[in-house]
Formats: C-alpha cells, sequence, structure tokens
C-alpha cells in the first residue's frame, strides 16, 4: 500500500480534476473529456509497450490509429451491392495481383542468392507489378466512384456490428507494423522516428486519397454504435423513469404540473446525452482495464525481464541467446495493433471517420508526450499521462483565457494587445504542451510515475 | 518546333518549379544536416524554427511598408531579411542555452535530444500562431513575373509559354550564393575547419584545442541564417502559413537522409533529388506526348504516373528505398 501511494494520489487527483469540470461546466464536457482520455490511455499504453519496454521509438501512431479507424468503417457499414457489381471484380484481380507479385518476390528472395541482378528484377517485379495493377484497377475504381458518389462513391464493408471492428483495427494496425517492422526496425534510433513518421504519412496519403476504399476526404458519416441512441432513449419508459427517479428532489419544488413536466424533457435531454457517453465510458474502461492487465502481467513476466534486459543493453542479452531482431518485431507489432485498438474505438465514439482529420501533431507527437510526461516503462504512468495531457490539451484554452485576463485586468477591453491575445487563446495549448514537456524531461526525466524494477 | 514547344512545356512546369522548390528544401536540408552532424540530434523543430524566421522577415515586410521604404522591382522582403536571421539567431541561442545546453553537458543520447525538440516544436509553434496567429499571410511586393507567359508567345512565336517569377530567380540565385558561401566558410577557414574536425571526432577535437562552446554558437549561427533564408524564399514563393512549415519539415528529413545525414553537400543535393522526383512522378505528360508524338498515337488518358496527392508520398518513398539499400545515403562521404 505504500509504495503505491504516489499511484493512488495522482489518480485521485486526477478524477477530482475530471469531476471538478463535472461540477462547474457540465458532466457531459467532463464525461466526453473522461472518454478520450481513456482513448488516450489505451495510445500511450500501446506507445508505451515499444517505448518503455523495448526502446524502440515509434513516431507512427497516427497511421496505426488511422488504419484502426478505417476498420471501424469497413467492419461497420453495409456493403454498395451496386459498387461491387459494378467495379468488385476489378479489385478483386489486383488483390490477387499483389498476393501474386508477393509470392513472386518471396520465391526470388528464397530460390537466389544476393547479388545486384536479384535486386534490379524486384525492382522491375514491383514497378511492372504496380504499373499493372493501376490498368487493371483504373476502370473498377472509376466505375465504383461513380456510384452515387454523394452518398457511397466506395465499397462499403461488411455490415456487422462496430464492436469487431476493435479486434480488426488490432488486426490491421499490426500487419502494418509487421511490414513496417522487417523494413525499418534495422535502423538507428532517431532515423527509425523518422522513418515511422514518414511512412505513416504515406498510409494518410493512401487512406486520404483511395476514394474506392475509404471515401476519402468525402468523410464517411453516421456510423454504427455499439450505444443506444439520444432520440430513443428520450422516448423510453424506463429511461424516463430513471432520471425522474434521480432527479426527484428537484422536480417537487416545482408545483406546477406543466413547468414540472417541462423540466422532466429538459433533464431527460441532458440525461440522455450523459448516458450515451457512459455506455462508451463503461465499454472503454473495460479495455483499458483489460490491456492494463495483460500488460502488467507481460511486464513482470519473464519474457517482461528479456525485454528490458534487451533494452538496457542489447549485445548482452543478444550474447545471452536471446533474439534480439525477432523481440523486436513482436514488440512493434503488439504495440502498433494496441494504438489499432484506440484508433477504432476513437472512430466508434465519434460514429464518424474524417482521414483530413489524422494529423502528426494530434495522433503523434501529443501521445508521446503523453509517454513521457506519464512516465515510459511504467503502465500507470502511461495512462495517467494520458489522462493528464488530454486534460490539459482541452482545459488549456479556460486556463489561458483565465491567465490572460488576470494580467492584463490593467488593460481596458479594447486595448488592441489583449483583444490579440484573447483571439489567439487556442494555441496557447501548445505552449503548454511543449513547456510541460520541456520541464518533465529536464528536472523528472523519467516522468511522474517512474518506472520501477523490483529486483527480488 | 514542336520538339521545342515541348521543351518548352517541360521548362516551365517541371524543371523551374522543381529547381526553385528544390533550392528551399536544400536550405532547410543544410539545416538539419548540421545540426545533426554538429550537435548531434535530429531536430523535429526544423520546420517550425524555419516559420518563426520567416515571420520576423514578414513583420519587419509590413513596418517597412508602412514607413514606405521599397527596393523597387525587388521584393521588400529582401531588406527584411537580416533582421529577421538576427532575431533568429538571438532565439536559437536562447534555446540552445536554456534547452539543448543541458542535455549535451549531460552527454544524454540523441534520442532523448530529439525528443527535448519536440518540446522546443510545440513552443516554437506556440509562439508563431500566438504571434501573427495560423492563416495565411502574403508579404510579397515589387515586380512578379521577369517573363510573362503570353509576352513570350508573342516574342518567340511558341505556341507554348514560359513564365518566370521573380520570386524562382531570387531563390535559385540565393541559394546559389548562400550555399558557395557556406562551402567556402567550412573548407577553407580556420573555423569552418574546426567545425568539420568537432563533428568528426569530438574528444579529438577537444584534444587538439578547439572551444565546443564557440563551434556549437557558430552551429546555431550559421543555422539561423539558413533556415530564415529558407523560409522567407518559400514564403515569398509560395505563401507563409506556420502548419505548411510543419508539414515541410517531412521533405526536408528525406532531403537530408537522401543526401546523407551529416554531410551538407549531400543535403544539397538531397533537396534537388526530392524535388525533382516529386515533380517527375506527379506531372500529367499528355501535353508533352501530344507534341512529340505522331499525331495517330497521341495519349488519351492524362500520361500521369502517380496523382498529384500523392505528391509527399513519393518523397517518403525514396526515403524508405535510401534507407533500406543505403541507410548512409546516396552521396556518402566524409561527415560535414
Amino acid at each position: 500500500m505504500r509504495k503505491n501511494l504516489n499511484v493512488i494520489a495522482a489518480y485521485s487527483i486526477m478524477m477530482a480534476l475530471i469531476i471538478l469540470v463535472g461540477i462547474f461546466q457540465s458532466w457531459n464536457i467532463a464525461l466526453s473529456i473522461f472518454n478520450l482520455c481513456l482513448i488516450s490511455a489505451v495510445m500511450t499504453m500501446g506507445a508505451n509497450i515499444q517505448w518503455g519496454y523495448a526502446g524502440l521509438i515509434n513516431f507512427g501512431i497516427m497511421g496505426y490509429t488511422a488504419l484502426g479507424g478505417l476498420a471501424a468503417v469497413l467492419i461497420s457499414v453495409d456493403p454498395v451491392q451496386e459498387a461491387w457489381s459494378a467495379g468488385g471484380f476489378d479489385i478483386l484481380m489486383s488483390l490477387w495481383l499483389i498476393i501474386a507479385m508477393v509470392l513472386i518476390i518471396r520465391f526470388i528472395l528464397k530460390r537466389f542468392n544476393k547479388s545486384k541482378m536479384r535486386t534490379y528484377s524486384i525492382a522491375v517485379i514491383i514497378i511492372s507489378g504496380i504499373l499493372l495493377i493501376r490498368f487493371s484497377a483504373e476502370p473498377g475504381i472509376e466505375a465504383i466512384e461513380a456510384v452515387n458518389p454523394a452518398k457511397t462513391g466506395f465499397l462499403g464493408g461488411f455490415g456487422l456490428p462496430i464492436i469487431f471492428s476493435w479486434v480488426v483495427g488490432a488486426f490491421f494496425a499490426g500487419g502494418l507494423a509487421f511490414i513496417v517492422g522487417k523494413v525499418a526496425l534495422g535502423l538507428r534510433a532517431d532515423y527509425l522516428a523518422i522513418a515511422t513518421l514518414l511512412i505513416s504519412e504515406i498510409v494518410i496519403a493512401i487512406i486520404k486519397h483511395e476514394d474506392w476504399l475509404t471515401r476519402g476526404v468525402k468523410n464517411v458519416i453516421g456510423l454504427k454504435r455499439p450505444a443506444p441512441y439520444e432520440v430513443d432513449l428520450q422516448s423510453t419508459d424506463w429511461f424516463i423513469n430513471l432520471v425522474e427517479k434521480f432527479n426527484s428532489g428537484k422536480l417537487e419544488l416545482i408545483s406546477n404540473l406543466s413547468d414540472r413536466q417541462a423540466a422532466l424533457n429538459q433533464i431527460v435531454i441532458e440525461g440522455s446525452s450523459v448516458f450515451v457517453k457512459l455506455c462508451y465510458s463503461g465499454l472503454f474502461l473495460t479495455v483499458v482495464i483489460i490491456l492494463l492487465i495483460l500488460t502488467q502481467k507481460a511486464l513482470y513476466s519473464p519474457w517482461g525481464r528479456m525485454m528490458r534486459a534487451i533494452r538496457d543493453n542489447e549485445e548482452a542479452a543478444n550474447a545471452m541467446g536471446k533474439n534480439v531482431v525477432k523481440q523486436h518485431l513482436l514488440i512493434f507489432i503488439l504495440g502498433s495493433a494496441i494504438v489499432g485498438i484506440a484508433g477504432a474505438m476513437l472512430v466508434t465514439q465519434d460514429g464518424l471517420f474524417t482521414p483530413g482529420s489524422y494529423r502528426p501533431m494530434r495522433y503523434t507527437f501529443l501521445i508521446w508526450v503523453m509517454v513521457i510526461v506519464g512516465g515510459s516503462g511504467n503502465n500507470f504512468g502511461a495512462i495517467l499521462g494520458g489522462f493528464a495531457v488530454w486534460f490539459l490539451w482541452i482545459e488549456a484554452a479556460p486556463i489561458a483565457l483565465f491567465l490572460i485576463n488576470f494580467f492584463t485586468a490593467g488593460m481596458s477591453e479594447t486595448h488592441a494587445f489583449k483583444i490579440h491575445l484573447i483571439e489567439s487563446v487556442p494555441y496557447f495549448r501548445f505552449l503548454m504542451m511543449g513547456l510541460g514537456l520541456l520541464v518533465i524531461m529536464r528536472y523528472r526525466p523519467k516522468g511522474i510515475l517512474p518506472e520501477k524494477i523490483e529486483i527480488k | 518546333m514542336d520538339f521545342l514547344n515541348a521543351l518548352i512545356l517541360l521548362l516551365n512546369y517541371i524543371f523551374i518549379p522543381a529547381l526553385t522548390y528544390g533550392s528551399q528544401l536544400a536550405l532547410g536540408a543544410i539545416f538539419v544536416t548540421l545540426i545533426y552532424g554538429i550537435l548531434r540530434f535530429a531536430n523535429f523543430a526544423t520546420g517550425d524554427m524555419m516559420s518563426f524566421g520567416t515571420m520576423v522577415t514578414i513583420l519587419f515586410t509590413w513596418y517597412f511598408q508602412s514607413l514606405g521604404i521599397s527596393l523597387g522591382v525587388l521584393p521588400t522582403a529582401l531588406l527584411a531579411i537580416p533582421f529577421g536571421i538576427f532575431f533568429m539567431i538571438l532565439y536559437m541561442l536562447g534555446i540552445d542555452k536554456f534547452v539543448f545546453k543541458y542535455y549535451r553537458t549531460n552527454k544524454s543520447p540523441p534520442v532523448q535530444l530529439a525528443m527535448v525538440s519536440i518540446g522546443v516544436m510545440f513552443v516554437t509553434q506556440a509562439v508563431v500562431r500566438i504571434i501573427i496567429g495560423p492563416s495565411d499571410q502574403r508579404f510579397f511586393d515589387g515586380e512578379k513575373f521577369i517573363i510573362k507567359a503570353r509576352e513570350f508567345k508573342e516574342m518567340t512565336g511558341f505556341n507554348e509559354g514560359l513564365a518566370l517569377k521573380s520570386t524562382q530567380v531570387i531563390t535559385v540565385l540565393v541559394t546559389i550564393i548562400l550555399v558557395s558561401l557556406l562551402f567556402w566558410f567550412l573548407n577553407k577557414t580556420k573555423t569552418g575547419k574546426s567545425m568539420k574536425a568537432y563533428s568528426d571526432n569530438e574528444d579529438l577535437a577537444l584534444l587538439s584545442g578547439i572551444d565546443p562552446k564557440k563551434i556549437v554558437m557558430i552551429t546555431w549561427i550559421i543555422a539561423g541564417i539558413l533556415a530564415t533564408i529558407g523560409g522567407a524564399l518559400y514564403g515569398l514563393d509560395k505563401s507563409f502559413k506556420p502548419f505548411t512549415y510543419f508539414n515541410n519539415m517531412l521533405p526536408i528529413f528525406a532531403a537530408a537522409i537522401v543526401g546523407g545525414i551529416g554531410n551538407p553537400f549531400g543535403a544539397f543535393l538531397g533537396g534537388y533529388v526530392i524535388a525533382f522526383s516529386e515533380i517527375f512522378l506527379t506531372y500529367a505528360y499528355k501535353k508533352f506526348f501530344i507534341y512529340i508524338l505522331p499525331e495517330s498515337m497521341e495519349p488519351e488518358s492524362l500520361v500521369q504516373l502517380l496523382s498529384t496527392d500523392y505528391k509527399f508520398a513519393v518523397s517518403f518513398s525514396i526515403l524508405v528505398i535510401v534507407l533500406l539499400y543505403r541507410p548512409s545515403g546516396i552521396f556518402k562521404g566524409k561527415v560535414l
């Protein structure tokens, strides 16, 4: 108990802050902050597995998040039959071509020894394969995108419940991580950072511009929900009764019957959106707890000890017979898969998929700030980092506004400088993030909750 | 005649824009490479530092314009660039003193310095947005074109026009002058040589009496000059928007690594490699083939290898390929 005191204290402060937001702003805002905190926590857990356990730097978090989101679309949207009949055949043909290409390259790699000839022939196969696929897929893509472009214009998905996409998102992201890991994991740390960052940009470019698959920048809206809809709740009896019971004290104060009914309606409308958010919170919290248990178990297992040994001294671990390359690839895939889950969760919560919104600032660098601030190598620290940084990210604007008003109290309301500052309030969040990261890295380089290694 | 028309078409739409864009990337890439070679970390604040220098230049340009000072046909910004450089260097030295110095003296691993540079990136981004705002700013004045497309057609009688913007000429000229000065400095002067020595082998350089503080300061000064001029030229040619500058960091990194990180000459060429391949692969060659092929063979499609949406993806793919086959870059050689 004693040694976990700082963990308990940090989490109580965090929860108290969110509850304060609920009391002073609204429960709706508090819950939406809480939900995004949970999603951020899943992302930081993924990044923490890679960075904290194994010392692998992955600046491609944005790409895995987007792939998770794509999984949500492909799983939950109903298939567009017309589009399938218009261009499905061409797309499947291209898919076979890609598989054939990969098999041929694998065959060449296995069969022939490394030589210039081999490299060139692989390059020729890749280039001609890409040209071939472009020509064979072109008519299909055009036909698909022409099918009712204002509403669909893409192949659609499988029409399954969206919750399955959380698993599929993990597989998508893990698959990408397998390819990226095969390609880039041999690089030195800072090269790896740059390479993963650029690869994730390529992934985003593809998602943004392959309209037949993702609708691209036209966005996919109105995804199915795992939680009830507000409108349905507002007309359901048990929900109205529940709200009435909760607020009976408040309602009895109003003596006029019609006034009381109006007040009840208002509360039901507010209550319904709080209830929906609570449903999401429950789902997300389950995911976070399951992942936390698994990652904690992994951290203290022989496997976790091996990962730390590899992180702290690669050569020594190699000399002890540990397969460093294989373990690095494995942990790269695991961490990315967790980020993929978070990506699918994010799209599930928003109910829409907007490829244009995936930007490295928000989905890569901010997550890294969370991991570093929270404490790399410590799962509780990473989750706390996700909570604290996301809370600050949202509440930075009100805090900045308060500070500006406080420090410029002597100035008149129309002073140009004051107006300029108040207009630029949204950008103070970058300042707070940056200063926060710099201060933590300088004075507490292991994060708020540093890694604990128990030697028994 | 058709052949010449086709050549002019390529010159107008591929060669001149790529040369300009490449020069802008090259200045940024040399900046990245210098920091990497001497301070030994990947500076993720590159794009935002460039936008800071450009912002100061813009503010001074506006000030001069309000005073009625101008350079006639040349943009006023050229007059403001020295002031931009001055403030940029002050900002960089300040950051170095308060942030990077601590990690340097502690001999922290490069990854930690790269993380710290992310903090600097956030702060710089905030500063720029708070001062000048996130929206597009244009600060170009003076004569816009040296040759207008229509005038060129009338003058020569070709079907294809050739437009030459003054910013393009300024960019290329300034880059040539700046880069030759830089290479002269690095190869011929004593300070430049000591910088090379320091980048080659730090301990040996310290033993031979090279003052590390001086080397670091001069590196930041050169970096400030490159960042401000590179950023201001990009802003003059296109427009200034903080978000674009942040995004430009990615092709700049690609250029620096393709050229072999730590090698300024490689970075210089890397900028052009990236710029030319981006534009070559995403240009629609339909018109070009119409000129050079007989009528019966004229293409119907756009003859475009990749759609322009994938412009950035091209440079990143080149980088990934280079990293796989030659991690030390195309132009590997001795560092600095």
